[in-house]
C-alpha cells in the first residue's frame, strides 16, 4: 500500500491481513520494521488519543517520531499552506500521518508528498484507520463481520468516522445497517449512493434497538456544524443509558470511537455490551499493523 | 448552418479555425469563458439567431484556433446541444463528437466551504463525472456532489 486516505484504500484481504497482524502484535514483541525510519505526526487539528496511539505504534516498531499537535499544530496550520509544510516534512520523514480540519486535506497532501500519507482524520470527510479499529473490535467479538445488523447512531452527517465505517463495510456483507439520526444529521446522500449492502434510515432507535448486534455511537461535534443554533437543536438527541442497553440483545455490543461527551452515560460502562474501552485498546496494535502494510509492501 | 447561410452579412466564413454552432441562446460568452479565450483571437459571435431545431441559438467562430477534445468536452457542461466544426481552408475537416468530460480540473468550485480546495492556495478543484443524465459531478477531495444547476450557475454566473 502507499497512501491511506479513505477506507476504500483497504480491500477485504487488506482488512484481514491487518487483523491477523494486530493479533500477532498483541502477543509478541513486534519486529522493529521502522528502525532507522522517521514517522512525522502532522496534527494540524488537535487530537490527543489519535496522536498518542500513532506515536506509541511508531515507537513500538522502532521509529523515531517527529511532529506537532495541539496548539502548536493549529499555529502551523495558520502559518503556511499545507503543501509547503508537507514538502518540509518530506525532507525528514519516511511516513507522514496527517490530521487536518479541512475535508480532502489528506488526499491533497498525498499529491504533494513523495512519502506515504496516512489520513488520521480530515475534516468531516474520513478517518480510515479508526474504521479498521472499529471493524477489528467487531471481528474480535463476533468472529466475523458479515451477517451482522449494525445500528450507527448520532451525527451521521458530520462525523468522519461514520463515512469511513460505511465505506469500510462495503468490503464485507453486513445483514442490515440502520442509520439512526435526527433528520438534520442524516448520512450524506453521496456516501449512501455508493453502498452495496442493505441499509435503512430511522429517526427513532426504539424501532430497531432489539435487532441490532453492533450499536455504533458517535459524538455530536459542535465544531463541525456550519450553524451553532442547529447544533443546539440536536446536541442531545440520543443518549445511550442502561434502559436502552437493557433492550438490546444479550450478545450485542456498543462501540464508540471516544472521546465521548454525554452520549453514552457512565452507567453503561459496566454492562457487558460496553466494548468501547476494548475498542480503544486496539488502537496501537492496529496502527502498528497499518504501518507494517504501508512500509512492508 | 441552414438559416445562417442566407444571412452572411452577419458573419463571413472563416478560413481556418473552429465554428461552434447550436449553442443555447445567450450562452456564447460562457462558451468563450470555458475555452479560456480572452484576447489574441479574432472571434465572431452571433447571438439569438433563428434556428429550426432550437428556436433561438448562438454561434461562435474562432479564427486560427482548433478546439481540442478536452476543450470540446467542457462545452457539454453548459451547451450539450453544441456542434463543433474544425475548419481548414474554408472546409469543414472534422466534426467533434461531444462527450461529458470524466474529469474537470480547475473550472468548477466545490460548494463545501471546508473543502481543502477552498482553503489552500495550491489545491486545485477536481470533479469526476458520476452520472451524465442527470449531470452530476463529485469532488475528488471531499466527495461533495454538484449537479447541473450548480454547474450552470457557476459558469454562466448568477444571472441565469
Ligand atoms: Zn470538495
Amino acid at each position: 500500500m502507499r497512501d491511506i486516505i479513505s477506507s476504500y484504500d483497504f480491500s477485504k484481504s487488506d482488512f484481514e491481513e491487518i487483523f491477523e497482524l494486530a493479533d500477532k502484535f498483541r502477543n509478541i514483541s513486534p519486529p522493529k520494521i521502522l528502525k532507522e525510519k522517521t514517522v512525522a505526526l502532522a496534527f494540524f487539528e488537535p487530537s490527543t488519543r489519535t496522536y498518542l496511539s500513532f506515536n506509541k505504534a511508531s515507537i513500538n516498531l522502532g521509529a523515531s517520531v517527529i511532529g506537532f499537535s495541539g496548539e502548536e499544530g493549529i499555529s502551523v496550520a495558520k502559518g503556511e499552506n499545507l503543501a509547503d509544510t508537507i514538502r518540509m516534512l518530506n525532507n525528514y520523514a519516511d511516513i507522514i500521518v496527517i490530521r487536518h480540519k479541512f475535508d480532502g486535506a489528506a488526499k491533497f497532501a498525498s499529491e504533494v508528498s513523495e512519502k506515504p500519507i496516512i489520513n488520521a482524520g480530515d475534516g468531516k470527510h474520513e478517518h480510515p484507520t479508526q474504521t479498521v479499529i472499529d471493524l477489528y473490535t467487531v471481528y474480535k467479538n463476533f468472529g466475523d463481520i458479515d451477517n451482522l445488523t449494525f445500528g450507527i447512531m448520532g451525527d451521521l452527517r458530520y462525523a468522519r468516522v461514520v463515512n469511513s465505517l460505511l465505506r469500510g463495510l462495503t468490503r464485507f456483507k453486513p445483514k442490515l445497517v440502520y442509520l439512526i439520526s435526527p433528520p438534520q444529521l442524516s448520512a450524506r446522500k453521496e456516501i449512501l449512493e455508493e453502498l452495496n449492502y442493505p441499509y435503512k434510515e430511522v429517526n427513532d432507535y426504539n424501532e430497531v434497538i432489539e435487532e441490532v448486534d453492533v450499536l455504533y455511537v458517535t459524538r455530536i461535534q459542535k465544531e463541525r456544524f456550519p450553524d451553532e443554533s442547529e447544533y443546539e437543536k440536536v446536541k442531545e438527541s440520543y443518549i445511550v443509558d442502561s434502559t436502552l442497553v437493557s433492550k438490546m440483545k444479550k450478545d450485542s455490543i456498543v462501540l464508540h470511537a471516544l472521546p465521548r461527551v454525554n452520549e453514552i452515560s457512565r452507567e453503561v460502562d459496566k454492562t457487558p455490551q460496553a466494548k468501547y474501552f476494548e475498542q480503544a485498546s486496539y488502537a496501537v496494535p492496529i496502527r502498528m499493523a497499518i504501518f507494517h502494510k504501508v512500509i512492508g509492501e | 448552418m441552414e438559416a445562417v447561410n442566407k444571412r452572411e452579412l452577419i458573419v463571413s466564413k472563416i478560413k481556418n479555425g473552429t465554428v461552434i454552432d447550436h449553442i443555447p441562446a445567450g450562452r456564447a460568452l460562457a462558451v468563450l469563458r470555458i475555452l479560456k479565450i480572452t484576447e489574441g483571437y479574432r472571434i465572431a459571435l452571433v447571438m439569438n439567431v433563428e434556428s429550426k431545431k432550437m428556436g433561438k441559438k448562438d454561434i461562435v467562430k474562432i479564427e486560427n484556433k482548433e478546439v481540442d477534445e478536452k476543450e470540446a468536452n467542457l462545452i457539454t457542461l453548459i451547451a450539450p446541444t453544441a456542434t463543433i466544426n474544425i475548419i481548414r481552408d474554408y472546409e469543414v475537416v472534422e466534426k467533434k463528437k461531444l462527450k461529458v468530460p470524466e474529469v474537470v480540473k480547475g473550472l468548477l468550485k466545490c460548494t463545501n466551504l471546508t473543502c481543502i480546495t477552498n482553503n489552500d492556495i495550491e489545491a486545485v478543484s477536481e470533479f469526476r463525472k458520476i452520472s451524465e443524465k442527470p449531470l452530476k459531478m463529485k469532488c475528488v477531495y471531499c466527495d461533495t456532489v454538484i449537479d447541473e444547476n450548480e454547474i450552470l450557475k457557476q459558469i454562466l454566473g448568477s444571472k441565469s
